[in-house]
């Protein structure tokens, strides 16, 4: 057993964490407060091939495995939460692709995205079908020498800017999981409407909207897989996604748990730093205990993915617990930096809001322990 | 053309320092290394030089223990062809180091044209080696110089001097360069470029092999201490209009006086 990252992982992170100090830390308030998109980090990341990690090296891109990618994301996330749900959705989006593609499609699809910077946006929750995926309502029908998309997808990170949108929908509702499919858009496709960007409590410089898909025509051959292959890919994906998911949570809980002890360290109260009070240290004990325990089951859920071994039960440990430790962590770091924590002129409220989403996103903390306990109790 | 840049890996700027029990040093085992900030310069702009002439190969040079060669990978990982390691687990003074640097420039059979370093190491900032191995190999050489262009088959370079003046050089090759910050943008290793780094040849040779011994040693370090805490500011009570009068006449003579700052 060996716990240690390899030389070359530890270069990356040394490398994303320089960027996630210069490139990332400086602007993410400012962005968070005018909902700014990071289009500028998001290019410079790309740039430094932090982007698209999931592209194998056959078809351009940097072949990481699931670890060096978690590697990648936690650095970043560290950073911003919110500019870190941009950069991932790349890969999310991809990943469908990647698992399911044709190599024609891997070819056409994943390349360019390695060779210019590019966006692409995952669609799969609409507005009533949120945790309940198999209940899918977008209608993909058989046009003869194509499909024809039907319906509408919300909370579609990227969607402002996407060049290439992963749709899924149902071929016929009354089949549930087995009819679901997923096709490769182009967003320049006629009928695509995009929302307003959603004014939300955190991830603010994420770019999130409603997207209508009206008679869109998409070529046949743009299904990943068969039809009713969809529920299979997706997720394929999310065992993929999730250790992604449960890094940024853990890169948001690593930092404010860091903010914490600095904090601490400098404010004086009864005479003494806070950080000799034992009431703060039970506080930064069990946010340490929690980052450790999180870090771990992350690594682990990425570890298993690599060495092609089923990693359902344990992915959704990891995103489950790092994204509830990351929610405690962040909200104690509010209440160690009192009433500052709770202004916008410090750090750490941001974090507070940002960690609510990751709790949320890619699969509840709730849906996440249902798919654990079916794991469990085969 | 053949660059030579000297690099040095020095502490973080954020790790707490501790010296060594005997004084000789400060404790290494948990430090976390960076390459120098000022021979980042050096690193960016030899790479600057290959980017307008690609037959450019850039070497980079570096004197240390091998546990961490951090700085080595960096500059391969921003586009550095090849790296040479001279050895040493010692805290070598400025003469070693500079003697080293030309020994193992001298066994990597090249010739060197230009040499690139930072003006000087975040950690002691001895401000020397430059000079020394320029004097050495008996090479012209320029330092704290923030501006840098080719002008045919001469090197134009700029130097700040006191008052923000600039002082403009012309040299020829081969010559000694210290980079001093302003001079460029260092680039960030791309992930790319930190595959490829590990493909890279980086020579390790021993202070034998550069012809370094002890004998060469000019400085022995015994003291190192940490500097002294810093005494409490003074607070000055001036809330009272009446009195303010008083507070500045007073704050002024204490600078004058105690800090001596005007």
């Amino acid at each position: 057993m060996d716990f240690s990252l390899t030389t070359e992982q530890r270069e990356i992170r040394e490398l994303a964490n320089k960027f996630a100090k210069n490139e990332m830390i400086p602007y993410a308030q400012e962005y968070d407060e005018r909902g700014t998109f990071p289009i500028d980090q998001f290019k410079k990341a790309w740039e430094l091939g932090f982007i698209n990690t999931c592209i194998p090296s056959e078809f351009g891109g940097s072949g990481f495995s699931s670890v060096d990618s978690v590697v990648i994301s936690e650095a970043l996330a560290y950073g911003c939460m919110g500019m870190n749900t941009a950069f991932m959705a790349n890969d999310l989006a991809l990943l469908p692709i990647v698992i399911g593609g044709t190599t024609e499609q891997k070819k056409k699809y994943l390349t360019p995205f390695t060779q210019e910077f590019k966006i692409a946006s995952f669609c799969l929750t609409e507005p009533g079908n949120g945790s309940d995926a198999g209940g899918i309502k977008t209608i993909i029908k058989d046009g003869g020498d194509h499909w024809i998309i039907n319906g509408s997808k919300m909370w579609i990170t990227n969607a402002g800017y996407a060049d290439l949108f992963v749709v899924y929908g149902t071929i016929d509702p009354a089949l549930k999981h087995k009819g679901i499919s997923a096709l490769i858009v182009e967003a320049k496709s006629e009928g695509i409407e995009l929302g307003k960007k959603e004014d939300k409590m955190g991830h603010r410089s994420s770019d999130t909207r409603g997207v209508r898909f009206n008679n869109v025509k998409v070529p046949k051959e743009n299904m990943i897989g068969k039809p009713g292959d969809g529920w299979g890919i997706a997720m394929s994906t999310l065992d993929h996604s999730r250790p992604l998911v449960a890094s940024s949570a853990l890169g948001g809980a690593q930092r404010a748990l860091d903010l914490s002890i600095q904090y601490s360290k400098e404010r004086n109260q009864f005479g003494v730093p806070i950080a000799k009070h034992q009431a703060i240290q039970f506080m930064i004990a069990e946010m340490g205990m929690k980052v450790e325990a999180a870090r771990l089951l992350t690594y682990k859920a990425a570890w298993l993915c690599d060495q092609g071994i089923r990693n359902t039960e344990v992915a959704s440990y990891a995103k489950a617990f790092a994204s509830d430790s990351c929610m405690q962590i962040t909200t104690d770091a509010v209440q160690i930096y009192g009433g500052y924590g709770y202004s916008k002129e410090y750090p750490v409220e941001k974090l507070m809001r940002d960690a609510k989403l990751i709790q949320i996103y890619e699969g509840t903390s709730q849906i996440q322990r249902l798919v654990m306990a079916r794991e469990l109790i085969k | 053309m053949n660059i030579f840049v000297c690099v040095k890996q020095v502490p973080d700027t954020e790790t707490k320092i501790t010296p060594t029990g005997d004084g000789s040093f400060i404790e290494t085992a948990s430090i976390k290394w960076i390459m120098n900030p000022y021979d980042e310069f050096a690193v960016e702009q030899a790479l600057l030089i290959k980017q307008s002439n690609p037959a450019a190969n850039v070497t980079v040079v570096r004197v240390g223990p091998t546990k961490d060669t951090e700085a080595l990978r960096t500059a391969m990982a921003m586009g550095a062809d090849d790296a040479i390691l001279v050895e040493t687990n010692e805290n070598l003074d400025s003469y070693s180091i500079a003697k080293a640097l030309k020994g193992a420039i001298a066994k990597s059979g090249k010739t060197a044209d230009i040499i690139l370093t930072g003006k000087q190491a975040i950690d002691d900032d001895a401000l020397q080696v430059p000079q020394v191995l320029a004097e050495m190999l008996n090479l012209p050489s320029v330092s704290v110089i923030v501006g840098f262009e080719v002008s045919g088959n001469a090197i134009k370079v700029k130097r700040e001097i006191e008052g923000g003046a600039l002082e403009v050089y012309e040299l020829g090759t081969p010559c000694v360069i210290a980079c001093n910050k302003g001079l460029n943008t260092p680039r960030y290793a791309s992930l790319p470029g930190i595959m490829k780094a590990k493909k890279k040849p980086m020579t390790q040779l021993s202070l034998t092999d550069v012809g370094v011994s002890d004998s060469d040693r000019r400085v022995k370090y015994s003291q190192f201490r940490l500097p002294p805490e810093k005494p409490p500011g003074k607070k000055f009570e001036a809330t009272d209009p009446a009195k303010q009068n008083d507070v500045v006449s007073q704050v002024v003579g204490l600078l004058r006086t105690e800090a001596k700052v005007i």
